[in-house]
């Protein structure tokens, strides 16, 4: 999937993926998508919470190698 | 303002000491939902840390000042990102170390009652996860029963009461939990009992509970005795101590029942439970002090933080033990079961020896509450 931006969160703890992430998502005009890397699992509830929160939509959210990958587009 | 940083032992005796508490709360809600520090004066307020990234201006008045407020999260990280902006905007405020990981892992142990020439038996009390576990004492020995997986609680107490432990028991195989069972038993080198029934499938060695047994603890002999009473599962054994107190496992609670289904069909066990509800119980003295594994509620604990009652209260009172209709009470136990808990199957594994995930692993297969009773 392509997307307008990446943020690498990898090796990063909460609540550094999520304040990244929303740093990055404020630079992104509407419809534009963004991809996060991030092993953090908590990640796998709290971004979907957090997208939903702010009206944006996980388009697709995968697990690789404990590496989980969301492109999430912006609301 | 100041910020604070709160063990999980704190928080507890706040619990025990049925003190106030503001607890702001920055899971998702969900997991909120889910699963919370519960206290019987605790206050909360939900709001996921990833709403208040642009500020706590909106949520402040909703925040006491005139009382403790501790701020909340998974795993501590994000509970002081909201504790130092709460902190920047004037206020005094706390956040839990380790966070609700490390509230899951607490153990508080508290003295039930003494025993026979001077022996005494301790309830660790798991108050994030509802477990409990036992030590008894007499003379300088000691016997562990229903031991959580944090063996150096246990070993570290009776290094400290200047005993050695000789026995470790598990009532039966957990589901919501990882015995400790195994491993204090291999580091004092007692004997680890369970029963038969439940290990079938496991791969260590172990020795076969079988009811009637007796074992005896320290110079003043106190007894252990064992009463075969299955219902939760199929080799659920309780214990008879000092002919004083019943320690039933998760086959009887203070305000619930067991539940049949967890390592089974919920049809093929309703009719242990019954039996052994309705009958080798009732032959017991009802004098006894029922001392369960779980407890699901907050308002099960007594004033001093025990989890403990009469066991003749518990046939006037306890719901599970007051359904006359067979047919009802195989309705109530079947057909009203509460979700399972978080990652039952494996942790029955684990409990097995089959499986041996390393202490992260075991920590996120623990999250969450025990569900293992039906009301």
């Amino acid at each position: 999937m392509n997307s307008n931006k990446v943020v690498d969160a990898k090796g990063l703890s909460c609540p550094m993926p999520i304040v990244r992430t929303k740093k990055a998502m404020d630079t992104l005009n509407t419809g534009e998508v963004l991809e996060v890397n991030v092993t953090d699992k908590g990640a796998l509830a709290d971004f979907p919470a957090w997208a939903k929160a702010g009206g944006h939509t996980v388009l697709e959210h995968t697990e690789n190698d404990g590496v989980i990958t969301f492109f999430i587009q912006k609301g | 303002m100041t910020i604070e940083k709160w063990p999980a032992s704190k928080i507890a005796r706040k619990v025990i000491e049925n003190q106030k508490l503001f607890i702001l709360d920055v899971r998702n809600h969900d997991a909120f939902e889910d699963w919370k520090i519960e206290g019987h004066q605790f206050e909360y307020l939900n709001i996921p840390y990833f709403e208040l990234l642009d500020g706590i201006e909106e949520i402040l008045p909703k925040i006491p000042t005139d009382q403790d407020v501790l701020v909340v999260c998974a795993k501590e990280g994000s509970s002081k990102m909201v504790a130092e902006m709460l902190s920047d905007a004037g206020r005094d405020v706390a956040y839990l170390e380790g966070g609700m990981k490390s509230w899951s892992m607490h153990l508080e142990p508290i003295k039930v009652g003494d025993l026979t020439d001077g022996g005494e038996i301790y309830q660790f009390v798991r108050l994030g996860k509802g477990c409990l576990s036992y030590m008894v004492i007499s003379g300088d020995e000691a016997a562990v029963i229903d031991a959580v997986r944090f063996k150096d609680v246990f070993l570290e107490f009776a290094k400290e009461k200047n005993v050695t432990i000789k026995h470790v028991f598990d009532t039966h195989l957990h589901a919501d939990h990882i015995s400790g069972g195994r491993q204090i038993a291999a580091a004092t080198g007692a004997s680890y009992y369970l029963s038969p029934k439940d290990a079938e499938e496991a791969v260590f060695d172990y020795t076969a509970l079988e009811d009637g047994l007796t074992v005896q603890v320290g110079t003043s002999k106190i007894e252990v005795g064992a009463l075969y009473s299955p219902g939760h599962t199929i080799g659920s054994t309780s214990f008879v101590i000092d002919n004083k107190y019943l320690l039933t496992g998760d086959i009887l609670f203070i305000d619930s029942i067991g539940r049949p289904d967890l390592a089974g069909l919920a049809e093929d066990w309703v009719g242990d439970l019954r039996e052994t509800l309705y009958r080798r119980y009732r032959e017991l003295a009802e004098d006894l002090i029922v001392l369960p594994a779980h407890f699901m509620i907050i308002d099960e604990l007594n004033e001093d933080g025990t989890v403990a009652k009469r066991l003749g209260d518990l046939f006037a009172e306890n719901h599970g033990l007051n359904i006359k209709d067979e047919a009802e009470f195989r309705s109530v136990v079947t057909e009203n079961l509460p979700p399972q808990p978080n990652a039952y199957q494996q942790i029955r594994q684990v409990n097995m020896g089959k499986i041996t995930p390393d202490q992260d692993e075991q920590t996120e297969m623990e999250i969450g509450p025990n569900r293992c009773a039906v009301r």
